[in-house]
């Protein structure tokens, strides 16, 4: 097991190795000249941007400078904001924080909410509350997050007054950006929940464990939900990263002084060591979620376990 | 319809007239049409037919586990003094395991994979309120009645890790661990080799003989049952068409299915005593013909038996029949 996951965090450093690369490249193409960003060449004289340039080591080979910016990154350095001259490094470490208040507690919910309804709509499948479950939650996932965003601005924060309308004032303006995020994504783990109950339900363990005397509620907890719960978990650790980079609309809207908005505001301003840096920390957060993910259904599933320790 | 092949007073199991069937797109398909048979505690007792004659949907019915869409439409089931067909989900529940056990037919997959062995026979054990180390030391007893080698090593392995005979043990271990009066066991050695079958078998018989317990064993295989069974049941398209004790059934099969079954059955020595093929093909079970069911494939047919259900007589001995033939020669 310990070999499979120092192999898998290996994997995922070369993942990230090659998101840097891809960066690398990008920028590289990009037209423009980085240093007409900070200094406007009618005003500043060709050899000052010379100095400049030689200063900021864009005189070197790009191999040479890809080392460079990668070494960087690497002891947490992604330079400063072209726009405002703050560390990437504190700018990102404030406004996480903020994105985690959201994320966190949206999976959470989020969670909370799609296995449950998932296992009554399987378990009942076929009748009526089965339809309205599927029905309900598959409607939501074709409400623009926007759209549901503003909907309930109107109503619970200028109709009713219920919650702050915008921007971060204590606990209680957490609630309408947790339930735009999480509204819309329900269905997909319902559905999930759902389909992975119905195959298991099928399976001849089942009919063994009511043999041996098990009642329906222990059969469909610890012989059913325990085995058909082993994807959705993994699931549950893959989308963290995705909300957190899913968060910007969310966060525009409703003010929110997180990465996302951050990321908006430095794509606007052209202000690439930002734009890098957040690129970077999700690349690093999709492949830590994903490590963990396939870790956690090892732990949870024996034959998983086995075929990763054989090196499969 | 009703026939009691076992006196009802030391009869442990009493099925009568049980019908089931399944309600699918196509049609309902009757799986199980009016069956009867009893059997006496620690019988032997095997039911035998083609694919697809409701062997294992009768077992299932006796479980009261018969999958959607399947619904038991008609019959009386009796454990003991236990009317089950009667019994709320709870007690059902509470019968299971502890007085009627079932293995299944794919030993291979009948075994929740994320579990231990050992824990999974735990879990039936501390059903009877047994705490959990006395109940995992017996787990680890019952692997060793199960004649599994190293036990206490073999209760912490996964299924995965354990061969096909290995598990099915462990299935019989974990499904007389709390010494039913009855266990059905369908098709119990199918997927197995050879020597590992015998070895199975053995087990089960010496388990009958040593707490009584009765079996009820569902095979394909007539060499199986020639070797353990004291009675049979003979099925076709959902009905039990003979019964006989397993002698009399071998050397006088009265009943023309019966008889081409045992014509079907390689000389001894050759093959390993499974069902050939038979001429003619099985009723579809959505539209049974109307008469008697094998009328079709029948060489003894007579007039009568295209359009009148032959019904299910005793003919002595413990026997019964279902064909008009015997009604007119015997
Ligand atoms: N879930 C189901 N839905 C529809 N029909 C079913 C279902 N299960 C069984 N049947 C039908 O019921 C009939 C009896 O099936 P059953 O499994 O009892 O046969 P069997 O005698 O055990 O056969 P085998 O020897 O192949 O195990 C078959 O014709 C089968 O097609
Ligand atoms: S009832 Fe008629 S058709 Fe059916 S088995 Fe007997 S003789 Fe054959
Ligand atoms: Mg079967």
């Amino acid at each position: 097991m310990l070999e499979y996951v120092a192999r898998r965090l290996a994997m995922g450093v070369l993942t990230v190795l090659a998101v840097t690369v891809v960066l690398f490249l990008i920028m590289q193409l990009m037209p423009g000249d980085p240093i007409r960003l900070i200094a406007d060449p009618d005003r500043i004289p060709p050899h000052q941007i010379e100095a400049l340039r030689r200063q900021w080591g864009l005189d070197r080979p790009a191999h040479i400078q890809f080392i460079y910016w990668l070494v960087n990154i690497v002891r947490g350095d992604f330079g400063r904001s072209i726009v405002t001259g703050q560390e990437v490094r504190v700018l990102i470490a404030t406004r996480m924080p903020f994105t985690l208040m959201l994320a966190v507690p949206a999976l959470l919910l989020h969670y909370t909410l799609a296995v449950p309804l998932g296992l009554l709509a399987a378990i009942r499948s076929g009748s009526r509350l089965d339809r309205a479950i599927i029905v309900t939650t598959s409607a939501l996932r074709t409400i623009p997050g926007f759209w549901l965003a503003i909907l309930l601005m109107l109503v619970f924060a200028i109709n009713l007054r219920w919650f702050p309308i915008s921007g971060y004032q204590g606990p209680r303006s957490l609630v309408l950006p947790v339930l735009t995020l999480t509204l819309p994504m329900l269905g997909g783990t319902v559905r999930l929940t759902r389909a992975e109950v119905l195959e298991t339900i099928r399976e001849p363990f089942v009919l063994t464990a009511y043999a041996k005397g098990l009642t329906h509620n222990a059969v469909r907890l610890k012989h059913v939900l325990r085995n058909a719960l082993i994807p959705v978990t993994v699931m549950f650790f893959l989308a963290l990263p995705w909300l957190v980079g899913g968060s910007v609309i969310i966060e525009n809207i409703f003010a929110w002084p997180g990465m996302g908005r951050l990321l908006w505001t430095a794509i606007t301003n052209q202000d690439l060591p930002v734009v890098q840096g957040i690129i970077v920390i999700i690349a690093v957060l999709t492949v830590g979620a994903n490590t963990i993910g396939d870790v956690i259904s090892g732990m949870l599933d024996p034959r998983i376990r086995i075929e990763l320790e054989e090196g499969r | 319809m009703k026939v009691m092949a076992a006196p009802p007073e030391t009869a442990i199991l009493q099925v009568d007239d049980l019908s089931v069937c399944f309600e699918t797109s196509r049609g309902s398909v009757q799986a199980v049409s009016g069956v009867s048979f009893a059997m006496a505690k620690g019988e032997v007792y095997a039911l035998v037919g083609e694919s697809g004659c409701g062997k294992s949907t009768t077992a299932l019915a006796v479980m009261r586990l018969v999958p959607p869409p399947g619904r038991i439409r008609r019959g009386h089931i009796r454990l003991g003094d236990e009317d089950l067909l009667a019994l709320s989900d709870e007690a059902m529940a509470d019968v299971r395991g502890r007085r009627l056990a079932m293995i299944f037919q794919n030993p291979l997959v009948s075994l929740n994979p994320v579990y231990r062995a050992g824990s999974q026979i735990e879990e039936a054990i501390s059903l009877d309120s047994v705490p959990r180390p006395v109940a995992w030391r017996r787990a680890i007893e019952v692997l060793g009645r199960v004649r599994i080698g190293d036990p206490a090593e073999r209760a912490l392995r996964y299924p995965h890790e354990l061969s096909g005979g290995m598990r099915q043990r462990v299935m019989t271990g974990m499904m007389i661990s709390r010494t039913p009066d009855l266990l059905i066991a369908d098709e119990p050695t199918t997927a197995l080799d050879v020597t590992i079958q015998a070895r199975i078998l053995d087990l089960l018989m010496d388990l009958c003989s040593h707490s009584g317990m009765a079996l009820l064993i569902i095979t394909h295989d007539l060499g199986i049952v020639a070797e353990i069974a004291d009675r049979v049941g003979v099925m076709y398209a959902g009905s039990l068409v003979e019964q006989a004790p397993v002698y009399e059934l071998y050397e006088d099969p009265l009943h023309p299915y019966t008889r081409m079954l045992m014509r079907a059955l390689p000389r001894l020595g050759k093959g390993q005593g499974r069902l050939e093929t038979i001429p003619g093909s099985v009723p579809d079970l959505i539209a049974l013909p109307a008469g008697c069911a094998f009328h079709p494939r029948c060489p003894e047919r007579l007039a009568i038996c295209a359009s009148q259900t032959p019904v299910s007589r005793v003919v002595g001995g413990g026997r019964t029949v279902a064909c008009h033939r015997g009604e007119v020669d015997r």
